[in-house]
């Protein structure tokens, strides 16, 4: 694996849920997770609605203050005092590209912004010159710069918040499902153009999404999580072809493949129930109460994530 | 071939906006035959979802069927007046819908609602109807049916609300059932379960469904025959074999170029150009000829007819029929 950019050692987000008049109980949304990525490398982070993966990408980021653990980047630790000069390196795109962008700010606003607040341009020319630079990176035209976002289509739309997100030269960029929210024809555009900028810039990329496929055709290695653990962590090929978690092998059996004959020859392994409320998370492995090899261990101990050859790192009891 | 259960000829829907006329459905045609699964496949905005609420005359306000029949076993809905309607739907046709947790009242009980439509459509009343419903309940996989009756909607998952929804719809063992993107909202693992559960149920007491969804992989996974759907237009319709073997509109051809699937995951993704359609402008052509790459000067100006490929399998590009043309006169 190539150098370590960044290094997520035991992250710990916990959540404050009030039960009852004065009682409140931690939510654990993210639980003592660790993995690192290298220097322009895309991991994949997997898992279904609430399981996590969206609190540790901003956890990452310290859009949220974390409740234990500690992340490094490039060896630096990232705490709260060096925060505004390390989003400099460390950057967001965010799932729904109509929330996140100011609709009272033009697209040149937008993308100037980060540029403002880190003081990387001298003067209103060179800021000019930086933001036109930056939209023929992402495939706008210079005349939307004077354009509010709600003018523009989904997809054009998420390549504006790439853009803002690119405009510090960040070495590593949080993409929280990027592509879900824009229709199957333009999702293809955006993920060749993450592809592009990786290939010219070098950028990282932790790209969290549900769906397999697209995280599968983008990372070099992917995270599955459940109930804000790490479940298995290995190279995407290898992940798709040998998965060893329960979890991870139902989870790639439920995918619907655009392709008949190879998704009507699969075996589906149906899982029974929906995901245990993470207030209620069963004791021992987050998963056992569905997972069909569960043993007496599974419920008393949770285990953790072990390799098993080849960077293959599984958290399982069983298998 | 067994007898036409549903047909739809020429459908054109519009809706009447401050902005003028949008022609969200401009002549669909289609025939549906008992017991099968028929996928209508396109991005938003191709006129899928209103299609089929066309078909249950559920349309907003401001919609309307301007032109075309929808046939049910041979009868011309569109003629129906509102309470002959009221009867088609729910006995002879339900519909499910993406979001469980809007469909839903909830401020009424599973089992309040569901009775609601078991008295409605049926004669049972009383201690009568709470056993339909216990009987429906159990019927899609849930378990504690008389506990889950006595709850309300925001006690339900969003897997369970779903099941909740198409036990309802079969309250009355309709013929059709249309399900209007009905995993969209769900997790990978729930849609497996929801799937399964609607082919089991498809299996078990035979009604045709009506599949609508954006997802090309659950309409291979599902489908018989499919339709692909562009600008309100039927673009191409065949078998799922012909569709995803043998795609002949370049729309088709775009799309499954321009997904992730498991023989392209180390190639680029091929996308389709442009942005969707815009309903308010449509082109006088071909719908989809301002994003398509080999559009040709006829595609610009006449809206192509479908031509049939082989018996299973129908396309309305030009590009066929310049293939045609060049193959005839290639053998004169």
């Amino acid at each position: 694996m190539s150098e370590t950019l960044v290094e997520v050692r035991n992250l710990k987000q916990y959540f404050p849920v009030k039960v009852g008049i004065a009682k409140t109980i931690p939510l654990k949304a993210v639980d003592d997770i660790s993995f690192t990525i290298g220097k322009g490398e895309t991991l994949g982070l997997v898992g279904e609605s609430g399981c996590g993966k969206t609190t540790a990408g901003r956890s990452i980021l310290r859009l949220y203050k974390p409740t234990g653990g500690e992340v490094l980047f490039n060896g630096e630790l990232v705490t709260e005092k060096n925060i505004t000069h390390m989003r400099k390196k460390m950057q967001m795109v965010f799932q729904d590209p109509y929330s996140s962008l100011d609709p009272r700010m033009t697209v040149e606003d937008i993308i100037g912004e980060p540029l403002d607040v880190h003081k990387l341009c001298a003067n209103r020319k060179e800021r000019r010159e930086r933001i036109l630079e930056l939209m023929e990176i992402v495939g706008l035209n210079a005349e939307h710069a004077t354009r509010y976002a709600h003018e523009f289509s989904g997809g054009q739309r998420q390549r504006i918040g790439i853009a803002r997100a690119l405009a510090v030269n960040p070495e590593f960029i949080v993409c929280d499902e990027p592509v879900s929210a824009l229709d199957v024809s333009i999702q293809a555009q955006v993920i060749n153009m993450f592809e592009e900028l990786q290939q010219k810039l070098g950028v990282a990329y932790l790209f969290i999404a549900h769906d397999l496929l697209v995280v599968h055709h983008i990372s070099k290695r992917i995270a599955v999580m459940y109930l804000g653990k790490i479940v298995e962590i290995a190279d995407a090929d290898e992940l798709n072809d040998y998965p060893i978690h329960p979890y991870t092998e139902s989870l790639l059996s439920a995918v619907p493949i655009p392709d008949p004959d190879v998704t009507r020859a699969r075996h589906r392994i149906i899982l029974e129930g929906d995901v245990p409320s993470p207030l209620k998370r069963p004791s021992g492995c987050p998963f056992r109460t569905r997972c069909r090899y569960a043993t007496e261990q599974c419920a008393e101990e949770c285990p953790t994530l072990s390799d098993r050859g080849g960077d293959h790192l599984v958290a399982c009891w069983v298998k | 071939m067994s007898e036409t259960l549903l047909g739809v000829q020429n459908l054109h829907t519009s809706f009447f906006t401050d902005n003028g006329e949008v022609q969200a459905v401009n002549g669909v045609s289609f025939d549906l035959n008992p017991g099968e699964i028929l996928g209508i496949v396109g991005e938003s905005g191709s006129g899928k979802s209103v299609t089929a609420y066309s078909i249950m005359q559920i349309l907003a306000d401001t919609g309307r069927i301007t032109e075309g029949k929808v046939l049910f076993k041979g009868e011309d809905l569109t003629k129906w007046n509102d309470k002959q309607m009221q009867g088609f739907r729910g006995k002879n046709c339900s519909i499910i819908f993406q979001d469980p947790m809007t469909s839903l009242n909830p401020v009424f009980t599973i089992g309040n609602q569901m009775r609601e439509a078991v008295i409605l459509h049926t004669d049972r009343r009383g201690a009568d109807a709470d056993a339909r419903v216990k009987e429906l309940l159990e019927l899609v996989g849930i378990n504690e049916p008389e506990k889950r009756m006595k709850q309300y909607p925001f006690e339900h998952s969003g897997g369970m609300r779903q099941r909740v929804m198409i036990a309802m719809a079969l309250a009355c063992e309709p013929d059709i059932l249309i399900a209007d993107e009905p995993t969209t909202a769900l997790d990978v693992t729930i849609q497996a379960q929801i799937l399964e559960l609607i082919q089991s149920l498809q299996r078990k007491m035979g009604m045709a469904v009506i599949l609508v969804t954006h997802d090309l992989g659950v309409i291979a996974d599902m489908c018989d025959n499919i339709i692909v759907m562009y600008g309100g237009r039927v673009c191409e319709r065949g078998t799922a074999r012909e569709i995803f073997y043998n795609p002949k509109h370049e729309y088709t051809k775009g799309l499954l170029r321009s997904i992730p699937n498991v023989n392209n995951m180390k190639k680029k993704l091929i996308p389709i150009a442009g942005t969707p359609i815009n309903m308010l402008n449509l082109p006088k052509g071909c719908a989809f000829c301002p994003r398509c790459d080999s559009a040709m000067k006829i595609c610009l100006s006449e809206i192509p007819q479908e031509l049939t490929i082989n018996e299973n399998h129908k396309a309305a590009c030009w590009m066929n029929v310049k293939a045609a043309y060049e193959e005839a006169s290639r053998n004169e």
